[in-house]
């Protein structure tokens, strides 16, 4: 491999961590609120309201079932509005954030509706409101869940981050296209996907080990 | 667990009756769809008072106690917790109340992610206590349960009764004026339901703390309760001392609850007994109170010798009180009056239970 070619693949790290990094942070700051949300508002939840629960669900399913290339397209004009620009590192980060946000407000709704119910009630019982029960019982209860979640969400973001060369974002997906297959450079080819195998591989395993140090259930 | 109090009985149930009442029901009803969890429930419970709600799976105990500190509201009926009325208030206007009132659960109900210390304090943390007071009073506490040296651990690596000694420590924590306890021992083995138990008992004369428990489990309303009320079909049927209530129980389903743990007619001989007479009369003797401390049967056998034979029974002692149940059979048919007359005549309750063929 040619010096260029090692500061290329060194340039497309740089670019897929910031693509996941950012739009992970993203996701984690808007769909762990969503995902509260959603099981609040849900029935026998802490802030019933079926209404804004039905409408939430809808919008979370509708930006689930696009297919992400799609998104990334038609998110174009709000890139724009948002970043200045629909093309490169930046504007790829957009609508990874928006297709991240509602699957991982899923994955966390999943685990903050297995926090028991008789802990919700015990907080209530000892004159808690339902910032309290959010503070210290669903978030703390379901941290290993939401941190594990997590873990899947930024893989996951790895992977689509591949999809964002479509705009010009740059990234190891793209080096491993425009590289290793349309030039037939089959030594970047291997080195994007080692690369990426031990990103994903890192990922995981800090994403386990904390779920280990945060998890005192039984 | 023995009871053994400075205090006679008697006096104890005088003071309380004069104590103001910390929980007054009047006829609270809650209905769920069409059947009814409460239909029409009145009780009051005196300061320092234990008052033991027993009644079987489904018949309205959970939604009773959860009516006292507005977990659940009741359809009508008023709630009222040391003089206040409680079921017009709002959310926000119930907290700060619930803040005195503590609250233990089958289940222990204990944050998984907080550190025993961390789960006790947490009630004063809601409160608004600053962290070097709560943890002060949470050692304080622990202290009181006996768990010290479990301050710094997670729940999840304490045995049941810990775990319940940590939920009595966190219910305690704001001082609370009453505990309520919802099945608090019903997860746990019967040594160490004892010694929960006790632990509740030494608190309650301790603090002179009122506590409202419910259960399903006889054994527990025996060995800590003042007072007992039998809880059917949302409504109470039955109320009253507990040793009172024990000797000479109303209800079928107060007396089905009490066959754990009162002497039975053992069921061979019971399979046997006929309604027609002839042959040996079977007998039920109940006796409660001062009655029961005298010598009864060396009496009976003195005035009617070789009348009748023991066939089961003993004495308990349920709040200093005893109270006798036996079984005893009469062989001969023409001394069953006499015996009868006797047994009547030194205040016990006798019943003919029916008649043993085979033992003639």
């Amino acid at each position: 491999m040619t010096p260029v070619l090692f500061d290329l693949l060194l340039r497309s790290i740089w670019e897929t961590l910031l693509m996941t990094g950012a739009s992970g942070l993203i996701s984690l700051l808007a769909g762990l609120p969503l995902g509260l949300a959603l099981i609040a508002t849900d029935r026998g939840g802490i802030a019933e309201n079926l209404w804004i629960n039905r409408l939430l669900g809808a919008i979370v399913n509708g930006f689930r079932s696009v297919p992400f290339i799609i998104l990334l397209v038609a998110l174009i004009p709000v890139t724009r509005l948002i970043v200045g620009t629909a093309l490169g590192t930046w504007a790829a980060i957009v609508p990874l954030a928006i297709a991240a946000t509602p699957y991982y407000a899923r994955i966390a709704e999943v685990s903050l509706r297995e926090v028991d119910r008789g802990l919700i009630e015990a907080v209530r019982a000892m004159g808690g409101n339902r910032w309290t029960i959010i503070r210290e019982v669903l978030v703390p209860e379901a941290l290993p869940g939401i941190v594990a979640g997590f873990t899947v969400t930024l893989v996951t973001l790895v992977g689509a981050s591949a999809m964002a060369g479509a705009i010009g974002a740059g990234g190891l997906g793209d080096l491993a296209i425009r590289y290793g297959y349309q030039r037939f450079e089959t030594n970047i080819m291997i080195a994007v996907v080692i690369v990426l195998i031990i990103m994903v591989c890192g990922i995981q395993w800090l994403g386990d080990r904390l779920v280990a140090r945060l998890d005192h259930r039984a | 667990m023995n009871s053994h109090t400075t205090v006679a009985p008697v006096a104890t149930s005088r003071n309380k009756a004069d104590s103001p009442d910390v929980v007054r029901l009047t006829d609270v009803r809650r209905h769920f769809g069409k059947t009814a969890a409460l239909d029409g429930v009145s009780l009051s419970v005196k300061k320092g008072e234990i008052l033991g709600i027993i009644g079987r799976s489904g018949a309205g105990k959970s939604t009773l106690i959860r009516c006292l500190n507005g977990l659940e509201r009741p359809d009508s009926g008023s709630v009222l917790i040391e003089g206040r009325d409680i079921t017009g208030l709002s959310e926000q206007q119930l907290q700060p109340l619930r803040r005195k009132i503590g609250m233990i659960f089958q289940h222990f109900n204990l944050l998984s992610a907080k550190t025993v210390e961390e789960n006790v304090a947490l009630p004063l943390k809601i409160e608004g206590l600053p962290k070097a007071a709560r943890l002060k009073r949470a050692a304080e506490l622990l202290e009181l349960v006996g768990l010290s040296d479990k301050a710094k651990a997670y729940p999840s690596s304490l045995s049941g009764g810990q775990k319940q000694r940590v939920g009595i420590a966190r219910a305690l924590a704001g001082r609370p004026a009453l505990l309520l306890s919802d099945e608090a021992t019903s997860a746990l083995d019967p040594e160490t339901t004892h010694a929960i138990l006790a632990l509740l008992k030494d608190i309650n004369r301790k603090l002179d703390l009122t506590i409202l428990l419910i259960t399903h489990e006889m054994e527990v309303v025996r060995t800590i309760a003042d007072r007992v009320a039998v809880i059917d079909g949302g409504r109470i049927i039955e109320e009253g001392p507990v040793w009172s209530v024990f000797s000479d129980p109303q209800s079928e389903t107060t007396k089905s609850l009490l066959n754990t743990i009162r002497p039975q007619l053992p069921a061979h001989i019971a399979q046997r007994l006929s309604q027609t007479p002839g042959g040996e009369a079977v007998l039920s003797v109940d006796l409660a109170g001062p009655d029961a401390n005298a010598p009864l049967f060396a009496d009976l056998s003195a005035a009617l010798p070789n009348a009748f034979r023991l066939i089961h029974g003993g004495i308990d002692h349920i709040q200093d009180q005893p109270v006798a149940r036996f079984f005893i059979g009469v062989p001969d048919p023409t001394r069953l009056d006499p015996v009868l007359q006797f047994l009547k005549g030194r205040s016990a309750r006798v019943e003919v239970l029916g008649y043993d063929t085979r033992s003639v």
